[in-house]
């Protein structure tokens, strides 16, 4: 008994690593797999769910055994498939060992069939269970601390994308950069040639003419997903292991899959013994990276495609024996140096946590120390699959194909059932999968990662679970992170006969993507930390930093939340707005320009009041609404001169506004009549409001004149700051008198510091939100809700007038809209002045019913109370009534208000 | 696919050219006409909610939103996905 070990020469440099604690050596070019392999170790981690030892089954990514968590440069990475992960000097790599209990492993796995928790956890309730047997599931360990980086990727558009670098595949690019088209290669694996590398002599010609073509060629990528109209996704890997890689999403005029096929395992008693491994990864690891599996390997096959496999280990120096479980043919006769058993299969592994024998059916025993089988071949098809190929059991061709043809997908090689023979000989390696009867034992394992066995897809078919949908989720074959490969088509094979059918009649459960685990870091890319969701920022920031502005992400927007170390600066900010002048940098409101001859009636058509009749030099306040009717923004108009208006919407609908007023535009109006620029980042706007506000911007002397006639409430005059334009509104949304200043962006920090030294004290948006709220003016959206017609918040014109001619009009004459009960914006006032939290219910009835909820909240400086805003049923004509307020379980009681609790005659704006 | 010649690939924007799937945004149906203000409650309601869900050939809006931001009527086999024509939307 020797094992696995390495033959092959000295070349290649040595890695150093740790298995388990244990320090090893490997070789660069190795897997992870192949490099435990080399050092004699069989046996990886422990089964899922009956924690089973369990060995290297593959070299692909259809490995269900060998996963294993690996530490890097202090990054942990769980879940590594061990033979598709490049080895890196210094992987700390651990097994990752399945958590299920001792008990129920060793005492009752006989018990634990399919269904056990779902029969046996049922009362009295699945939930009072579900902590304990969640932490006996999973597989490796996440470590929160560690961070995978990802690259950017990105969308990429090609003729002809094939997938899979191996004969075919390069065959099919050549073809295809001859015709003249744009051709990327991707393949899996880190160099091209496919199965040729260890099946053959490798395809260099090929791929030199490949190369010479200027074919793009990405290796070490996975064609993950097949999309609609023709879109791949793939996902290149990265620079070792910290490195999730990047994902590419690659649109392609047509695909060539030249993805090959996976070979099967055989079912027999004991079959996930370690040192049971499949022909073809035995001879992968001889080839690839000379490492013998075993020097006394029993190579069960029940096709031809294990007997140059034989030869290979042969040739190696092993003593090997085939048994085949077909009768004796021209092939099993022209092996020489290897014995063959003809019409004998496996009944059974032997052997104490590896295995060491092997026993026929006919009850001989062959000792051995590496089980390779054989039990035919899958062609990938996965990828047309996803694509809506669904695959079928051709029992002619005794093969797996596609039901339909995918107009776009074409299949070339062994994917599409073509091997050509390596010589003279019949090659039959197209065969049905042999599924025995499960008999006495529970121990022949059909799906070996998530431990399915063939007593559960037989219990599965007495529970009338017959379908290959409902045995995947019955017994979970198929669920595990390899996603079935070498299970899903026994256990449908298994299902099909014990239920009586043929395989055709049952099919495959449906493919999804991705075909191969796709890193979350890839999947995320470059999108995360501050580049999620990159802020917007200020132009006047580094004045507000200077001035000590406390700054908050207000919907995307870093603004100034407000100027000191802490809240309470806030009360005060409010009490200068009231008493003298403040300054608040109001940049981020839309400014977005509506011009032409149309210009009017557009906006006619985008705001529920009129705004073609406004004379150039006037403001005007209007709602938007959506076609049901429901308030979208608000803002006001500025007309700047004949066929040219300003829309100053708030700051975080402007991408809305612009989009709405784009649709209409392009759709309804036309492109050449009316035309709309959004100038919001061209310009800058300090909002300086307060009772002394004139007397600070007098000190600038901007404008010619800043008298209450020439130049009332709700218009604006142009001026000149520092030699450039400048657009002064007088608006107001703090009550007090204000005056709003757009300059070019590039000026807003001297205009900052000017206001600032003329006597502004600085406001933020916090104190905004107060002084506002005092006021009743509303936040589109917070105030607000998905139901909100404009008379709910008091503008009643458009429904009672039956205005029409814009957006929404013919939803307000709606019966919905007439309803009395609709939810109303009124205020709130406790008799003993304190806070109504924000979200409290308004609640009546018995039992308790809520009429609405508090929208806005705030112990209002300038009243020295709470205030708040609210949406309540019919509330209008509840203001002056009691109300009790409900929330996280305190009630208390409340008078409703207008929503105006300060200057509710607008005097303040004319101080 | 009803014509075996037409491929998939990327859309085609009458203004931009070939570009990228993920710069477009849909946009709606554009035979749904808006109905007058003195049309049924009922047909109000069927505007803004009632749709076709049609299987092979419609026409919808489509938006080139990360692109020129100009409205598009695609013609799309909604079994295949593949875009058949783009032209831009006009009243």
């Amino acid at each position: 008994m020797t094992g696995p070990s390495r033959i092959g020469g000295s070349a290649g440099e040595s890695l150093p690593f740790a298995f388990a604690g244990r320090r090893l050596q490997g070789k660069a070019g190795d897997s992870i797999a192949s490099a435990l392999l080399a050092n004699g170790i069989v046996t990886i981690g422990r089964s899922f769910k009956y924690r089973r030892p369990r060995g290297i089954l593959s070299a692909g990514e259809d490995e269900p055994n060998a996963i294993v968590d690996v530490t890097l440069d202090g990054v942990r990475v769980p879940n590594v498939r061990a033979t598709t992960q490049a080895l890196q000097a210094g992987m700390e790599i651990s097994p990752v060992l399945g958590r299920g209990a001792a008990f129920l492993t060793r005492v009752l796995s006989p018990f634990i069939a399919s269904g056990f928790y779902y029969k046996t956890f049922l009362w009295p309730h699945w939930h009072l269970f579900e902590p304990a047997i969640r932490r006996m599931a999973g597989l490796g360990r996440v470590d929160p601390a560690s961070r995978m980086t990802a690259a950017a990727g990105g969308s990429l558009s090609v003729d002809l994308c094939v997938v899979g670098g191996g004969r075919s595949g390069l065959c099919a690019a050549i073809t295809g950069a001859r015709r003249g088209q744009k051709v990327l290669l991707v393949d899996r694996q880190d160099s091209l040639g496919g199965s040729s590398l260890w099946r053959g002599e490798g395809c260099a010609d090929l791929v030199a003419e490949v190369q010479a073509l200027g074919a793009m060629v990405w290796t070490g990528a996975t064609a993950f997903g097949a999309y609609e109209n023709g879109r791949l996704g793939v996902h290149r890997q990265g620079e070792g292991l910290a490195s999730g890689g990047s994902l590419w999403v690659v649109q392609t005029g047509e695909v060539v899959l030249a993805t090959g096929a996976m070979e099967r395992p055989l079912l027999f008693e004991r079959n996930d013994l370690p040192g049971v491994m499949l022909a073809d990864a035995a001879l992968h690891y001889l080839r690839r990276h000379g490492v013998l599996c075993g020097s006394r390997p029993v190579i069960a096959t029940n096709n031809d495609s294990a007997y140059p496999v034989a030869l290979a280990l042969a040739g190696a120096g092993a003593q090997v024996m085939v048994v085949d479980s077909r009768p004796a043919s021209a092939r099993s006769k022209a092996v020489n140096g290897v014995r063959v058993i003809t019409g004998a299969c496996i009944a059974r592994a032997l052997g104490r946590g590896r295995v060491s024998a092997v026993e026929l059916d006919s009850g001989q025993r062959i000792a051995c120390d590496l089980l390779a089988v054989s039990g035919g071949w899958t062609p990938t098809l996965h990828l047309c699959c996803q694509a809506g190929g669904k695959a079928v059991w051709d029992e002619d061709r005794v093969i797996l194909v596609p039901a339909f043809p995918v107009p776009w997908i074409s299949l070339t090689g062994r994917v599409a059932g073509d091997w050509a023979a390596p010589d003279d000989l019949p090659w039959e390696w197209a065969v049905a999968p042999e599924i025995p009867s499960s008999g006495a034992t529970r121990k022949i394992w059909v799906d070996l990662q998530n431990d399915v066995t063939l007593g559960d897809v037989e219990l599965a078919a007495r529970e009338n679970f017959t379908s290959v949908e409902h045995l995947k989720r019955y017994t979970t074959l198929g669920m595990a992170t390899d996603q079935g490969k070498s299970a899903n088509l026994l256990g449908a094979a298994a299902m099909a006969q014990a239920t009586g059918r043929r395989a055709t009649d049952l099919g495959l459960t449906t493919y999804r993507p991705p075909y191969a685990p796709v890193p979350m870091a890839a999947l995320a890319g470059l999108s995360r930390g501050a580049l999620q969701s990159p802020l917007r920022r200020l132009a006047a920031e580094p004045a507000h930093r200077a001035m000590g502005a406390h700054f908050r992400d207000y919907g995307g927007l870093l603004r100034p939340a407000f100027y000191g170390t802490d809240e309470s600066s806030i009360a005060a900010e409010c009490i200068a707005a009231r008493q003298g002048a403040v300054v608040f940098d109001a940049s981020s409101l839309g400014k977005v320009a509506v011009m032409g001859p149309r210009a009017g009636e557009l906006l006619d058509f985008l705001f529920a009041g009129r705004m073609s009749n406004l004379a150039p030099g006037r403001v005007r306040y209007g709602l938007t609404l959506n076609e049901a009717g429901i308030v979208t923004d608000d803002g006001v108009v500025l007309c700047l001169g004949p066929e040219h208006f300003l829309v100053s919407c708030s700051s975080s609908h402007v991408g809305g506004f612009v989009a709405s007023a784009e649709e209409w535009r392009q759709t309804r109006f036309g492109r050449d009549q009316v035309f709309i620029h959004d100038r919001t980042a061209q310009w800058a706007t300090m909002s300086l409001s307060g009772p002394t506000s004139k007397a600070v911007l007098a000190g600038l002397g901007m404008v010619a004149t800043l008298d209450d006639q020439a130049f009332p409430h709700m218009s604006f005059v142009m001026g000149q700051f520092m030699g450039k334009p400048a657009r002064v509104a007088r608006v107001s949304f703090t009550g007090e008198r204000g005056y709003e200043i757009s300059v070019p962006s590039g000026l807003a920090v001297p205009l900052w510091q000017a206001l600032i030294a003329a006597g502004a004290a600085p406001l933020g948006i916090e104190a905004l939100g107060w002084l506002r709220a005092e006021k009743g003016f509303l936040y589109v959206g917070q105030d607000t809700d998905g139901e909100t017609m404009p008379h709910d918040l008091g503008f009643d014109a458009p429904r009672l007038k039956r205005k029409q001619g814009f957006v929404g009009d013919r939803a307000l004459q709606l019966p919905v809209a007439g309803d009395a009960e609709r939810k109303q914006l009124v205020g709130l006032a406790r008799a003993d002045g304190g806070l109504i939290p924000t979200g409290a219910h308004l609640v009546e009835g018995s039992p308790r019913r809520s009429i609405g909820f508090v929208t806005s909240s705030h112990l209002s400086p300038t009243l020295g109370r709470g205030i708040a805003l609210a949406l309540v049923e019919g509330g209008r004509a509840r203001i002056g009534a009691e109300a009790t307020w409900f929330d996280l379980g305190q009630t208390g009681r409340a008078t409703v208000t207008p929503a105006c609790a300060y200057d509710p005659e607008g005097g303040r704006l004319h101080v | 696919m009803t014509n075996p010649m037409i491929k998939p690939g990327p859309m085609i924007c009458p203004f931009c050219g070939p570009r990228d799937a993920s710069e477009f945004r849909y946009g709606g149906d554009p035979s749904v006409a808006r109905p007058g203000f003195g049309c049924s409650d009922a047909d109000w309601a069927g505007y803004l909610y009632v749709r076709e869900n049609p299987r092979g050939l419609a026409r919808e809006y489509w938006v080139h939103s990360q692109g020129c931001g100009q409205w598009l009527v695609a013609e799309r086999d909604t079994v295949t996905h593949l875009v058949l024509r783009v032209t831009e939307a006009t009243p």
